[in-house]
């Protein structure tokens, strides 16, 4: 027999064995000593055992209650979890072996219309909450699903021998980015999985290169190894979503030669209900959140898609940002709408958007006090983006500081008005982008000469507010060369939960 | 044991596979690691020499002892140097 098959039977028998254990007629509690009500009930349970028969289930303290003789270890809380026991003391009624009755905690009236007995517990106040159930704590609920093989999970497991390192075994099978990983033990991805209420077996895209399925399921596992907590999951499968729009063109995204990788942005209350930073070194090491997240999105597209640099991934040199680049936008105190609400969603509606971005070019710009002057900055620095000599270029991702967006918000200039402004700024005369112009061989046709070219085509720029409170220090993510229709687009995706 | 959920789509054998073969040694260097068995320098000195023959770089490497396995710096250097490494195992 194969190991995982004598695991099962073994399983199996012991859900056989517990279902054989509990009586066929009759009461049965579950109880635990670290619960007041417990204790405050033991006489009432003794008097019970003794009068009427009562089988009593304990959940920590194999000598609780003492009121009852013959009460039965559920330290190991197989009954319990079998009677899917939330609260102690719970008090049930068996005919035929079946349930046909149930209460819980402390409440005089219940325990006698349960019991069909009219006087006893006159001690007793008339009632009392029960405490939470040991079977249902969290790490706990977990093993006993397993033990069960109650888990629903459908992927493979992989047995890591008892001498083995985890983190070399997952180097060993190429899992890793370069980092190490939390394993994807059964009782972590469980409890990743309860930060959606959507179907592990969902599947929400297939993944390229592979064009394999991404489910639910896989996602939490990718989103365990990144480091994500579970209420980063909506969050993840939002990014995932997005990324698998056609319009992204992932498949391109991560085969280009070029530098880069998806960037996600996240605007909405999940933000701060998730603890994302949106303020100082948003796009640096950040925090979980911003990591994690962004890291699950990578695993997901090297594991599950099975894109991985020297294989489909052909970049030259890639970009730090292919580890994680996800970042949130600083709503509060902003005077320009969030970045999402701009491409269709409403305010208030969480929703990550993705841009095949890549790196930082800071736009230092500590003298301008009018918005003409520091629109110009940008546009200068913006139309060095790729190389001085393209036009129409890459698309860019602007992110604007809180001190670049007083500037603008002083002066009553809207979002709508500085991308009209940095249209302007960013048109070129064509002369300039000839192949051998300023002495640069790099370069477009001759036909430019005499031409006005706009740097970016239109709808290639995009416009968030992010950053530390201090410093006057702006920053461009540029796109991808192939950026807009003929390449990737940005895609804008709602968190569900 | 630790058990782990495979994050991949599967499609690939849980247990590592051994690198594959090259087809052709033509213009792959060949290292040949003498882990200090008795008499392995002689057959290897010989096979490094029929190998050389037929024009294939070869590279020679020695093992302090053969109880113990090679130093980390002879396993790194091995790797920067060589595609593909021969070693003799007994005596």
């Amino acid at each position: 027999m194969a190991a995982g098959q004598f695991i099962l039977a073994q399983r199996l028998t012991w859900r056989m064995a517990v279902a054989d254990d509990l009586p066929q007629n009759g009461l049965v509690a579950v109880v635990k000593r670290d619960c007041p009500t417990c204790v405050l009930a033991a006489p009432v349970l003794g008097d019970l055992a003794r009068n009427v028969g009562l089988t009593v289930y304990t959940q920590d303290d194999p000598s609780f209650p003492e009121t009852v003789p013959g009460r039965i270890d559920d330290t190991g809380l197989d009954v319990s979890h079998r009677l899917k026991i939330e609260i102690v003391p719970t008090l049930i009624r068996f005919a035929a072996g079946r349930e046909v009755a149930r209460t819980y905690g402390w409440d005089r009236g219940e325990w006698q219309r349960l019991t069909g007995i009219a006087e006893f517990g006159r001690d007793l106040p008339d009632a009392r909450p029960g405490c939470g159930a040991r079977n249902v704590e969290p790490g706990v609920i977990e093993r006993l699903k397993i033990r069960f093989n109650e888990t629903g999970l459908s992927s493979r497991r992989i047995e890591i021998g008892e001498d083995e390192d985890e983190q070399e075994a997952m180097f060993a099978r190429g899992w890793s980015d370069g980092l190490p990983l939390v394993p994807p033990t059964e009782e972590r991805v469980l409890r990743m999985l309860d930060g959606t209420a959507r179907d592990p077996q969902e599947v929400v895209g297939q993944v390229p290169p592979a064009l394999a399925a991404a489910t639910v399921e896989k996602i939490a596992i990718n989103a365990v190894m990144a480091g994500c907590k579970p209420e980063y999951l909506p969050v993840v499968l939002a990014a995932v979503e997005a990324v698998l729009e056609e319009s992204f063109a992932m498949h391109g995204v991560l085969a280009t030669t070029m530098f880069v990788g998806p960037v996600v942005i996240v605007n909405g209350p999940v933000r701060r209900g998730i603890g994302m930073n949106a303020k100082g070194n948003a796009l640096g090491q950040s925090n979980r959140a911003n990591a994690a997240i962004g890291r699950a999105l990578q695993l997901v597209i090297r594991n599950i898609g099975e894109g991985r640099p020297q294989e489909v991934d052909r970049a030259t040199l890639g970009n730090p940002g292919k580890l994680t680049y996800c970042f949130a936008e600083d709503e509060e105190g902003s005077s320009w709408e969030p970045l999402s609400v701009e491409r269709g969603l409403k305010p208030g509606q969480s929703a990550v958007t993705v841009f095949a971005g890549y790196g930082l070019q800071g736009i230092v710009d500590q003298k301008s006090r009018d918005p003409e002057s520091l629109a110009k900055s940008f546009a200068g620095s913006l139309k060095a983006l790729s190389n001085v000599k393209h036009a129409p270029s890459c698309d860019a991702l602007l992110v604007v500081c809180p001190e670049h967006h007083r500037t603008f918000k002083n002066a009553g200039w809207s979002k709508a008005r500085l991308y009209e402004e940095l249209y302007r700024l960013c048109e070129i005369p064509g002369g300039e982008l000839v192949a051998g112009a300023r002495g640069i061989a790099e370069g477009g046709p001759q036909s430019l000469d005499g031409k006005i070219v706009n740097k970016f085509r239109p709808g290639g720029l995009m416009i968030v507010r992010a950053g530390g409170d201090a410093g006057m220090f702006s920053g461009i993510i540029a796109g991808w060369s192939a950026g807009g229709p003929r390449g990737s687009l940005p895609v804008t995706k709602e968190v569900r939960n | 044991m630790t058990v782990l959920l495979d994050p991949t789509s599967e499609r690939s054998p849980t247990i590592r596979p051994r690198l594959p073969r090259p087809e052709r040694l033509d213009g792959l260097t060949i290292g040949i690691l003498d882990i200090a068995k008795s008499r392995g320098d002689v057959f290897l000195h010989r096979l490094g020499e029929r190998i050389a023959e037929r024009g294939i770089a070869v590279k020679h490497y020695a093992k302090p002892t053969n109880t113990r396995v090679a130093p980390l710096p002879l396993r790194q250097q091995i790797a920067a140097e060589v595609n593909l490494v021969i070693e003799g195992l007994s005596d």
